[in-house]
């Protein structure tokens, strides 16, 4: 089962996809501007290539065209692209149709939005097998259904029977690899199949789809932005930047010694480090907290945390733990049905209507995606500027010269003033969304993932600032995550939520280190590590204790 | 693009929007405009125009009753002859632009005003807020509106006060719908809820975070709304229950002159008088709805 002996297999070693020197350019702001700059690529038969980058560095483009396709309003400038003797960038729409679903086929990032939601999910399956003639529809059911059981779905002989809406995430994403494995295809493009997924279900997907690829020696373009993850699938990974190569190297050696500085700046979230220093000063706490959406199902079970002043307090677990709920309780959004939220000691009231300017203050959010958390029609300076005349009462002058220390303060300059949120990168804006939180000067500041939506080298400067303005100003952070890695750099206590419920809460070197409850556990073992045989030797142990 | 290892904030690429002024990005959407929407324009302009300056565009007064009854086109000065008082044709359809967009454009306001605020209020408030407003609105729909108008009009009487107030009230039922139906996909974003967590109350919520982002289809309604208000406005004052003569309104003025239609065949031009108002509602109709489609035809996204 290990990456290396896999090349041995079937007619490895014939190049199945070749592209040379191949220019794309997207449409935008009415010119044409190049996303990939002149890129080579070659692909051997059963051969698993991981291509990574941040977003926005061409590898989804890339990818696609190594199934001949562009998206709108895209196009391919020059340079060529074999794929086992047809020329991609040449062949008509009618040749590469006949292509797609029988030779070359694809699984999407969102699953669930890939799917049709009225159709049973078998006649989704076999839908391209079918349309192409390679086998009669029963015959392709009665496969499908073998594929459902290799790729280790609950039920195989009946679950093609339900709708998309009846599977969970990670189960879909299994179904859409076996509809993409359906037809036996020369090559596979995966485009980022489990960053939607949480780590416990993401190791399950990762492990069902190794095996498959393995098992019909099929060759595939892994593209995701998790070093961690394409080391696990991947035979040789290409890492690439601005739609240029950076480098390209067996997995191992990328892994162990990678040449390019960049290369190694791409896990470097993984190499940020905070001592945790206890402290027993507690400025927030939540006691016998449950909590339930209209008159549902309750989705809190007597939740109890303590949160210590100056310190960053982690909340960790998969979603649908309960995590954002407790934020939304803490900040008065969903009073509780029992329960106390107390602040400096003093009881807040449940409901936000209750609670007076101050205590608003106090607590502030800053939210996962910086998009949606800014007003798109108003300008920075108008963002930054309103809770300081909310609040303070700053006026004109003032408040402008307030908003460009803030700006200061989050590493940005005064060009930033007149923007609008469209004019800025992803990681900016989440500055900015710091910066509003800090003009209310609040003691405790609510992290709702605001890292996960970010590139690896955004996120760390991010952390790095969180952290610079905790030592400066003291600052409280409660910090909502499911990424093990950024609560690892970043936190002195970790609270584990599962179904929620509070598994444990404790010194971040207590939860890390053994002996952990089962979730910890699982929770913790799942977080893919850069080691190539991480995968093969969690499947190991797993299966001597299942 | 920088492509150094040493990181900052401040030279991350954002999109490569260039800034222009709002001057700029109107002459850059204007000269794409398509030939229907320049034509919609140009007659818009020119009934606020006529409408503006209808006192000095007239040549005789609005209730001036001093020629002879049933003028023909042309007899004595009077283009369009004169009516069955012998007032000016040409001067009542002057002044009827002003009355009768005048009115409209008030009543169009006032029911955007309405509808409009109490349906970004349904929206933030959900919950008996919204049940309450949206059933009483359901009912005002079930009601034909100008039955229910004409209703209204004989209990309260014709003045141009009660025509605004009672129209924009019955109108304001579908701002509110349109108002409400997008303003629920703005309040779920996450800046309303910074904003409510901040603090802020109901009315800064309403016109600095959603009202800004709901604009566009809005001001489509508006043009709408405007042109349906002024046939309303003209069907009333057609039925009598609208502007109370001597004031000029294009509605009445086909009532008055309808009769004329059976004399076609003796004086063709002077039997055609009716069909003056009547074309001056079709033609601001017509228009207001070309300039409506092109700007949503923009906002939409729609590339063709």
């Amino acid at each position: 089962m290990s990456n290396d002996n896999k090349q041995n297999q079937g007619e490895a070693g014939d190049v199945l996809l070749e592209m040379r020197d191949i220019r794309i350019e997207g449409f935008s702001d009415e010119k044409w501007n190049p996303i990939i700059k002149g890129m080579d690529l070659t692909l051997h038969r059963g051969e698993v290539l991981g291509l990574i980058g941040e977003s926005g560095a061409g590898k989804s483009t890339l990818g696609l065209a190594g199934m001949g396709f562009t998206q709108p309003g895209c196009r391919i400038t020059s340079g060529s692209i074999m794929f086992d003797g047809i020329d991609l960038v040449k062949a008509t729409e009618t040749e590469k149709r006949a292509l797609w679903g029988s030779r070359v086929a694809y699984v999407a990032q969102s699953a669930a939005a890939s799917f049709n939601p009225a159709h049973r999910l078998i006649d989704q399956t076999v839908e391209a097998t079918v349309a192409h003639g390679l086998q009669a529809e029963a015959a392709a059911k009665d496969d499908a259904r073998q594929l459902y059981s290799a790729l280790t779905l609950p039920f195989p002989e009946t679950i093609g029977e339900r709708y998309p809406h009846q599977v969970s995430g990670g189960q879909l994403q299994r179904v859409m690899t076996a509809m993409a494995m359906s037809p036996r295809p020369d090559l596979i493009v995966f485009d980022e199949p489990t960053t939607a997924l949480d780590v416990t279900t993401q190791v399950e997907v990762l492990l069902s789809m190794r095996k498959i690829v393995e098992e019909f020696n099929t060759a595939a373009i892994y593209i995701t932005h998790d070093l961690a993850v394409v080391a696990q699938m991947a035979d040789t990974i290409k890492v690439l930047r601005y739609g240029k190569e950076v480098e390209e190297s067996p997995a191992r050696e990328m892994l162990t010694a990678p040449k390019e500085e960049y290369t190694k700046s791409l896990w470097s979230v993984r190499a940020l480090h905070k001592e945790a220093q206890p402290s027993d000063d507690i400025v927030l706490s939540i006691d016998g907290v449950d909590a339930a959406y209209g008159r549902g199902l309750k989705v809190l079970h007597d939740v109890n945390i303590k949160v210590p002043r100056g310190r960053t307090v982690s909340i960790v677990g998969e979603s649908g733990s309960g995590k954002s709920t407790t934020a939304r309780v803490i900040t008065g959004l969903l009073p509780p049905m029992a329960g106390q939220v107390t602040f400096n000691g003093e009881a807040l009231p449940p409901q936000l209507k209750g609670r007076s300017k101050e205590q608003l203050r106090k607590i502030q959010m800053i939210y996962q995606m910086a998009d949606t958390a800014m007003n798109p029609r108003q300008t920075v300076g108008e963002i930054i500027g309103r809770p300081l005349e909310f609040y303070h009462g700053l006026k004109g002058a003032a408040r402008e010269k307030r908003v460009l220390e803030l700006l200061e303060m989050i590493e940005l300059d005064e060009t930033f003033y007149d923007r609008l949120p469209s004019e800025m990168s992803g990681g900016q804006k989440q500055r900015i969304c710091i910066a509003r939180a800090l003009a209310a000067e609040p003691e405790v500041i609510i992290c709702d993932e605001v890292t996960s939506a970010l590139d690896q080298i955004v996120q760390e400067g991010i952390l790095k600032l969180l952290m610079k303005l905790q030592e400066k100003h003291g600052i409280t952070y409660l910090f909502i995550t499911h990424d093990i890695a950024t609560v690892e750099a970043i936190s002195d206590e970790i609270v584990v939520m599962y179904m929620g419920e509070v598994v444990e809460q404790g010194i971040k070197d207590e939860i890390m280190t053994a002996p952990y409850p089962a979730y910890t556990e699982l929770l913790l073992s799942s977080v893919p590590e850069m080691d190539p045989d991480w995968l093969t030797n969690l499947a190991e142990n797993r299966g001597e204790t299942a | 693009m920088t492509e150094t290892n040493t990181y900052s904030a401040a030279s991350e690429v954002a999109s490569t929007i260039t800034r222009r002024t709002r001057w700029e990005r109107m002459k850059i959407t204007l000269s794409k405009a398509p030939l229907t929407a320049w034509f919609g324009m140009i007659v818009i302009v020119f009934y606020l125009f006529v409408a503006l300056f209808a006192q000095w565009l007239a040549p005789h007064g609005e209730a001036d009753n001093s020629f002879a009854a049933y003028l023909p086109w042309g007899e004595a000065g009077h283009v369009f002859g004169t009516d069955q008082i012998g007032r000016d044709v040409f001067s009542r359809l002057i002044y009827g632009a002003q009355n009768t967009i005048g009115i409209a454009l008030a009543t169009t306001f006032l029911s955007f005003m309405i509808g409009g605020t109490l349906g970004l209020a349904a929206s933030i408030r959900g919950g008996w807020t919204d049940q309450i407003l949206s059933r009483i609105v359901d009912v005002l729909m079930a009601i034909p509106s100008l039955i229910f108008a004409l209703m209204l009009l004989s209990v309260f009487g014709s003045t141009a006060g009660s025509l605004i107030i009672i129209i924009a009230l019955l109108d304001s039922t579908r701002v509110f719908r349109i108002t409400r139906s997008v303003a629920v996909n703005v309040v779920v974003m996450d800046y309303v809820e910074a904003a409510r967590l901040r603090g802020e109350g109901l009315g800064w919520v309403m016109r600095r975070e959603i009202l800004p982002n709901i604009m566009p289809p809005l001001v489509a309604e508006f043009g709408l709304r405007f042109s349906f208000v002024f046939l309303t406005i003209a069907s009333l004052s057609f039925l009598g229950v609208g502007l109370q003569p001597p004031t000029a309104d294009w509605g009445s003025m086909v009532r008055e002159s309808a009769s004329l239609m059976q004399f076609v065949q003796y004086d063709l031009k002077s039997g055609l008088t009716p069909l003056l108002p009547a074309g001056a509602i079709a033609l601001i109709t017509v228009a207001v709805n070309y300039v409506v489609d092109w700007f949503l035809h923009m906002t939409s996204g729609l590339k063709d």
